[in-house]
């Protein structure tokens, strides 16, 4: 099975491209084939999985390799897989989740016309996604990694009639080139340092490079990562990216394509292991996105755009897990996973909730959808909870673990990243819970045609797989460091390491601000009336819900002055270029005009013309001039 | 009486001949005042011939007749042509050289 790998990544391309070329021939049968081909994905991951678990730990790292893909010289680029734990886990959950939404998109999609190639575009997702996560080399990677952008692009940009989705669409492709530029310089370093771009080769060989280049390939990682990833400064992208169809934002803005990022620096582990400063970065980034997004995320009326904030934040609590270093690599993919599953719950939750109220997204017009849509509610509730950290469900174990990590160290360190980490979730209770008690409790403030239902059994069966994987997956990988003992052999062992803070005291007080943040919502939101429109925001609420300026920021900084230039390059080509040019011509076109005058025909002016040059001409002779 | 002055008496009538030719419309009268001009061209080289006190001069003189009066026979020619063309002999009437 591990040699089939390959399968992973064809089935569901070959299934992309049969959607697109079919056309409408395969209208009424084309979604079943996308269902089926990330299924059978999942069963070829699955199976390999099966496989690697029959091995030692030490030998779990199997290389697939594909074809001779450049060949020149001494240049060799071989296409290949490497199929390790970390790979399969992701294998696992891209496959896993992503079969579960192509069901429920089955449904949600259902009366859209051109729900075929929406398939197709979510299989072309699923293809290059797999592609990222299995690829050996940087090259490769680069390909999925592209070929994701590509999807999230085209899938955001569905409903392109709307020109505002479109717009989204082309921010988000924007921002993620910007941070596609940290990866290929990343790709130009490597190469000039180590002559190859695969993981292999540049891991063995990674004490041969100063430090120094060590760094500045870790930031230009770090700058693809923020890209990927939403992370500070490039997240201003994914609160957009809400305007693509609820599946997408579960499947590529929630459960995957955002942990790229992630999973770039982990895979990156050896590099970041050797050099100091672009951990901190990559740890600080994390931090400083972990509290934007939480802040950004309270003051969101739009439950997708909440929802987005909310898996800005989280990301950013596996960056600053993947900053830390060898403790923390195992935890950032721990959190990655469980994430996974109930983020993607909860978005399928917000897109049972709004397939009810007329895709309406508006939360300050919901309240009181536990009575009508029960099932949405206990597997929302679940996902709620998981998210919060309450024991013992999902994101307990994982963010836990993280919050304790980030308190392991010397210095300012652990006080700074912490600190941060804790506050967040308690940040992270209160805009949760806000949003779960705006939504399904309080009094219903819904418009007159709205009539909520609960959604159907092809929607509502992959939400409750997922709020089981919410409630459940996290105890199950995390007793007898079920996950961590897994991931060892691609992370490095880490020795355990005391935080300044003993582990009971740090758990105490995470659930104290957990409990305070659900207090506070629920007082604000669950019991007292909320207002159908919102009220006139404070000076900080009006900061947070317009994702702290950073458009408005990015605009004048950046966009303008860069309007600027070009305007001033352009009016410089037409005015001094095209100018000398065109000035040229203008000037003999002139003299000729003026030459013309000159050749009248006049027979007498003929003359006088000879005999003025003549006269001048012995006047120059005379002189001594000529 | 110095050969010199000949040489003044030449640039004057030259420079009433190319007169007559620049401001004359009448072709006649403008042909008068280039036989003008040849013939103060003319006594310019008897004149140098004889400061020179060589021949090539005057010989060169006798040339320049032989030129105006194939010139002369040409010229009428035209005139005669064009009178019968346009029925004038005016010189800014006809721009036939004009590009």
């Amino acid at each position: 099975m591990l040699d089939l790998t390959w399968l992973l990544i064809a089935v569901p391309l070959a299934s992309s491209f049969v959607l697109i070329l079919a056309g409408k021939r395969a209208d009424a049968w084309g979604h079943w084939m996308g269902v089926a081909a990330s299924a059978t994905a999942f069963v070829v991951g699955f199976g390999a999985f099966l496989q690697m678990l029959g091995l030692d730990a030490e030998s779990r790292e199997h290389a697939v390799h594909l074809f001779t893909w450049i060949s020149g010289g001494e240049l060799t680029v071989d296409a290949g897989l490497l199929v390790d734990p970390l790979s399969i886990s992701f294998v696992l959950l891209v496959t896993f989740v992503g079969t579960l939404i192509h069901l429920y998109s089955v449904a949600y999609m259902e009366h859209d016309p051109r729900r075929r190639i929406f398939f197709a575009y979510l299989n072309l997702f699923i293809a290059a996604m797999l592609l990222l996560v299995l690829a050996d080399s940087y090259l490769l990677l680069f390909v999925g990694w592209e070929g994701v952008g590509l999807a999230s692009y085209l899938l955001i940009g569905f409903w392109n009639h709307k020109p505002e989705y479109a717009t989204a669409a082309n921010k988000a492709f924007i921002v993620n080139r910007i941070g596609d530029i940290g990866l290929i310089v990343a790709m130009g370093l490597l190469f000039a340092n180590f002559g190859t771009l695969g993981f292999a080769e540049i891991f063995e060989s990674v004490d041969s490079v100063s430090t120094g280049q060590l760094t500045a390939i870790g930031l230009a990682l770090l700058v693809a990562a923020t890209g990927k990833s939403a992370q500070f400064p490039l997240q201003s992208w994914l609160g957009d990216a809400m305007a693509g169809p609820t599946p997408v934002s579960a499947l590529i803005h929630a459960a995957t394509m955002v942990t790229a990022g992630v999973y770039l620096i982990v895979r990156s582990g050896d590099i970041f292991a050797l050099t100091e400063t672009a951990r901190v970065v990559v740890a600080a980034v994390g931090a400083l996105t972990l509290i934007m997004g939480a802040i950004i995320g309270m003051a969101k009326d739009d439950i997708k755009k909440a929802l987005a904030a909310s898996t800005m934040s989280q990301i950013g609590y596996m960056m600053l897990a993947a900053g830390l270093g060898p403790i923390g690599y195992a935890f950032a993919i721990f959190h990655l996973i469980t994430h996974g599953f109930f983020k993607a719950g909860m978005f399928l939750g917000a897109g049972s909730v709004m397939h009810a109220m007329n895709d309406s997204v508006d939360m300050r017009r919901y309240g009181a959808l536990r009575t009508a849509m029960v099932v949405t509610w206990v597997t929302f509730g679940l996902g709620w909870l998981a998210i919060l950290g309450v024991p013992p469900f999902s994101g307990f174990w994982s963010k836990d673990k993280i919050i304790e990590a980030a308190f392991v160290g010397e210095g300012w360190q652990p006080w700074v990243f912490g600190l941060t980490a804790l506050i967040g979730a308690g940040l992270t209770a209160y805009y949760m819970s806000r949003l779960f008690f705006m939504t399904f409790h309080g009094k219903a403030r819904w418009t007159d045609d709205a009539h909520p239902h609960e959604s159907p059994w092809l929607m509502t069966v992959p939400m409750i797989v997922l709020s089981v994987g919410s409630a459940l997956l996290g105890w199950f990988l995390a007793s007898g460091d079920r996950f961590t003992t897994w991931l060892e052999p691609v992370t490095g062992h880490a020795e355990h390491h005391e935080p300044v803070l003993s582990v009971p005291v740090i758990m105490t007080l995470t659930l104290v601000l957990v409990a305070f943040g659900v207090v506070v919502a629920w007082l604000q939101f669950g019991r007292s009336e909320v207002a159908k429109e919102a009220p006139a925001p404070s000076l900080g609420v009006l900061v947070a819900s317009n994702d702290f300026y950073q458009d408005s920021f990015n605009r004048a900084a950046l966009q303008r002055p860069g309007t600027h230039l070009t305007r001033t390059l352009v009016y410089a080509d037409a005015a001094v270029v095209d100018g000398a040019v065109n000035g040229t011509g203008t000037a003999l076109l002139r003299l000729g005009e003026f030459l013309r005058k000159f050749q009248s025909g006049q027979v007498r002016s003929y003359a006088a013309l000879i005999l003025i040059a003549v006269a001048g001409l012995i006047a120059g002779v005379v002189l001594g001039v000529l | 009486m110095s050969p010199i002055a000949f040489v003044y008496l030449a640039t004057v009538l030259f420079g009433i001949g190319a007169a007559a030719v620049l401001t004359r419309r009448n072709a006649i009268i403008a042909f008068m005042g280039v036989e003008l001009m040849l013939n103060a061209a003319n006594l310019a080289f008897v004149a140098f011939s004889r400061i020179h006190g060589e021949i090539d001069g005057q010989v060169i003189a006798f040339f320049v007749m032989v030129v105006a009066a194939a010139e002369v026979v040409v010229g009428l020619a035209i005139i005669i042509a064009l009178f019968r063309a346009r029925q004038t002999i005016s010189l800014d009437e006809p721009a036939e050289l004009k590009g």
